[in-house]
């Protein structure tokens, strides 16, 4: 009898369980994080994690969307390999989640925009809306772009545009060295260094072009050696991860003097592989660091560092909050999460973060933004008020561009759906 | 010049610690006939077990603690493990093995996280050793290469001129007669594996801290040791020893060598258009496939010679 008892009861949760669990469903909205959560990028992939989950906290904590839905992050591991992506993808559609995120490396965001397109065109009542946080490869965006893909980080000829207007004022630039990670985004960066430096600053000669495997150098010594004797003054890298952090630290070790133009020095151990000596070395462009003075930028950085006390790292990505709050908006502006009516809307969304104006670019879905050039320097209470990595050295703005001057031209030709 | 030099240095500083890592193996190979997978497991365990005594002794004692600590894993892994897996035969100790690396990566995965620890060089080694023209050469390079080559010199002379060297030799070409005489062959057994974890772990204490410590850094070396024991001949010390460095050059230098097909068919001639099908794959540079070139060496050497360099057994 006691043996009956306990199993309706054990019956009873479960119903009740289940039950609870598909009204929760239908109530919280998910995002499946999907991204290389091992592997030689994992710390990588665990700093955008974090910030989605504060991002998505920040949205729930003033009252969610649509009345009262939640926003939940669900995060998937793709060891940063676009086939475990493909796998991953087809899992959290599966699970009925409709939204997804990711940003490192272009090769899995290929593959991913490419079957979200697809999945989308076959079920369009499942429709998948892709939210890229990083992933910059122009392809994305042009010759290769998808109605349901938007795109939250600058793509890499904007910010290489951005940053080679600001290297051809610098007249004691003359040779110029590119090393780059041996992938699409890595490519690209070096093709765009490369046509834009000769358009720019005819002068400047470009005395190495070198692409590495993505993420299996482990001694960046021998491109280091190979760089000091090109006689370079200055590197252009769009490495990301350990591949910057070590890249930095063999350059550092040898005593190579160089300034280095960067796309992600901000985040992943960079700033604490480079420490004093990155001092003046080191720029970087990006859409976002803490120190751009704007109003609300010391507030978010604070609000990670609250959240996260436990981690070394800093709020870095000011693209994840833009893509969490466009998703939101563009869902009450739908009043609803189909993702049907929400594509449409995401167009149309328009408001000020932190750095300024942030709105999605109709024809090829990029977000167009404002963009920093920031140079490594020591935290100084003022305007270099915020260090990174509890370094005690930070970013100060050298150059900001209007979104409005990052606006390229697009190739892209999609149709609504 | 200056390049030459100094990449010279990185090739030998990258080579004797490929050399570490492989003697380990290799000798495991030759006297129990067992290709260790796990055996970059124990480098990974090594630079880990560094990291975690190191903080709480710092870098000096746990440059000999971890070392021991991986060694008396590999004693445990050989005494309850490969033991009493022996008797259903090489198939069976070559999947034992092979399962036990992906344990220890997951188990690796648990205690400390998928990302990278923070396992850094010690201060007191965190200098400029010398200036070569104007290129820095780090002191910590040169400390691992003085490791290395006291291993190296550590190692001769425990084999050649040691009790227990004589005793290992013999056992390796002739373990029933060593039986006969009275000493415990299995002992013995266990105590080299031992000796070759402790190794590839004391390569992982000076490894890790030089490169990275994550949970990849296993599969990262775990094919080029192989490629190493292959090239260099399976069982010879020797032949690991001029094939680690052998291959740590040619990693290095290749890296230099932005040449390609298409420079190489230009000097004779031939040039091919941008529009070719053919232009994508002849412009990929030497230094393009410096991951591969190792690969393809080990490939030729099994074709030509499969025995490898000093190897003295076909199989």
């Amino acid at each position: 009898m006691k043996n009956l008892k306990s199993t309706l009861a054990a019956g009873l949760c479960l119903c009740a369980s289940v039950f609870s669990a598909s009204a929760l469903a239908q109530e919280t909205i998910r995002i499946a994080f999907i991204e290389g959560l091992s592997g030689p990028f994992a710390n990588i992939g665990e700093i955008g994690l974090r910030h989605y989950q504060l991002a998505a906290e920040t949205v729930n904590a003033r009252g969610g969307v649509l009345g009262g839905r939640k926003i939940e992050i669900v995060p998937f591991d793709t060891k940063t390999s676009p086939q475990e992506a493909l796998l991953v993808l087809k899992q959290a559609i599966d699970q009925g989640i409709r939204y997804i995120a990711q940003g490192n490396g272009s090769s899995v965001a290929l593959a991913l925009s490419d079957a979200v397109a697809k999945h989308n065109d076959r079920n369009p009542a499942e429709s998948v809306i892709y939210l890229n946080y990083a992933a910059v490869d122009p392809q994305l965006t042009n010759d290769k772009c998808n109605y349901w893909h938007f795109r939250f980080d600058a793509d890499a000829d904007m910010k290489m545009a951005a940053l080679t207007d600001y290297m051809a004022q610098q007249k004691g630039i003359r040779k110029v060295y590119l090393i780059n990670q041996d992938y699409s985004f890595g490519q690209a960066v070096a093709k765009s260094a490369r046509s834009m430096l000769a358009a720019k600053r005819a002068d400047v000669e470009i005395v190495g072009d070198d692409l590495h495997p993505l993420g299996k150098v482990k001694d960046f010594a021998p491109y280091v050696a190979k760089i000091k004797s090109s006689g370079a003054d200055s590197v252009i890298t769009g490495n990301w991860g350990n591949d910057l952090a070590l890249l930095v630290k063999a350059g550092k070790e040898a005593g190579l003097k160089v300034d280095y133009y960067t796309y992600y020095t901000g985040a992943g151990g960079v700033v604490t592989a480079l420490g004093e000596a990155g001092v003046g070395h080191v720029k970087q462009v990006t859409t976002w660091h803490s120190n751009i003075g704007g109003k609300g930028a010391g507030e978010h950085t604070l609000a990670y560092r609250t959240r996260f006390p436990e981690v070394k790292d800093d709020l870095y990505y000011s693209s994840i909050r833009n893509s969490v709050e466009t998703l939101a908006r563009a869902i009450e502006q739908a009043k609803s999460a189909d993702t049907q009516k929400v594509v449409l809307a995401m167009e149309t969304v328009k408001y000020d973060d932190d750095s300024g104006s942030i709105e999605v670019r109709a024809d090829n879905h990029q977000v167009i933004q404002p963009l920093f050039i920031s140079t490594l320097v020591k935290a100084n209470g003022k305007d270099v008020k915020y260090d990174v990595e509890k370094t005690g050295f930070g970013f100060r703005t050298d150059a900001r561009i209007e979104g409005k001057s990052t606006v390229l031209p697009t190739t892209c030709r999609f149709q609504k759906p | 010049m200056e390049f030459f030099l100094v990449t010279l240095l990185n090739s030998l500083s990258y080579g004797l610690l490929l050399f570490m890592l492989s003697s380990g193996l290799t000798l495991i190979f030759s006297m129990m006939g067992v290709l260790n997978f796990a055996h970059a497991s124990f480098y990974m365990l090594g630079a880990y077990f560094a990291y975690q005594v190191g903080l709480h002794t710092g870098f000096w004692p746990a440059l000999f603690l971890a070392p021991v600590i991986v060694g008396a894993l590999g004693a445990a892994t050989e005494r309850f493990g490969l033991r009493t897996v022996h008797k259903f035969g090489h198939v069976a100790e070559l999947l034992f093995t092979f399962g036990l690396a992906y344990v220890i990566e997951e188990v690796v995965h648990l205690i400390w996280g998928r990302a990278p620890v923070d396992y850094r060089i010690p201060a007191e080694l965190d200098f400029t050793l010398f200036t070569l023209f104007t290129t820095q050469y780090p002191a910590y390079r040169g400390f691992m290469m003085l490791v290395s080559v006291a291993m190296l010199l550590g190692l001769y002379l425990l084999l050649t001129r040691t009790r227990i060297g004589l005793v290992i030799q013999a056992s390796l070409s002739h373990p029933e007669m060593v039986e006969s005489l009275g000493h415990n062959v299995p002992r013995v057994f266990m105590l080299v594996f031992a000796g070759g974890a402790a190794l590839a772990g004391l390569a992982g204490v000076i490894g890790g801290n030089a490169f990275i410590t994550e949970p990849g850094m296993a599969v990262a070396v775990g094919s080029i040791v192989f490629v190493v024991v292959v090239f260099g001949g399976m069982g010879s010390l020797a032949g690991a020893f001029i094939a680690s460095l052998i291959i740590g050059a040619i990693q290095t230098f290749s890296v230099a060598l932005d040449y390609s097909m298409l420079d190489l068919l230009a000097k004779i001639g031939i040039s091919i258009s941008r529009e070719s099908a053919w232009h994508g794959l002849f412009s990929i540079t030497v230094s393009q496939t410096a991951p591969v070139l190792p690969y393809m060496l080990m490939v030729l050497m099994l074709i030509v010679r499969p025995r490898g360099l000093m190897g003295t057994r076909e199989t």
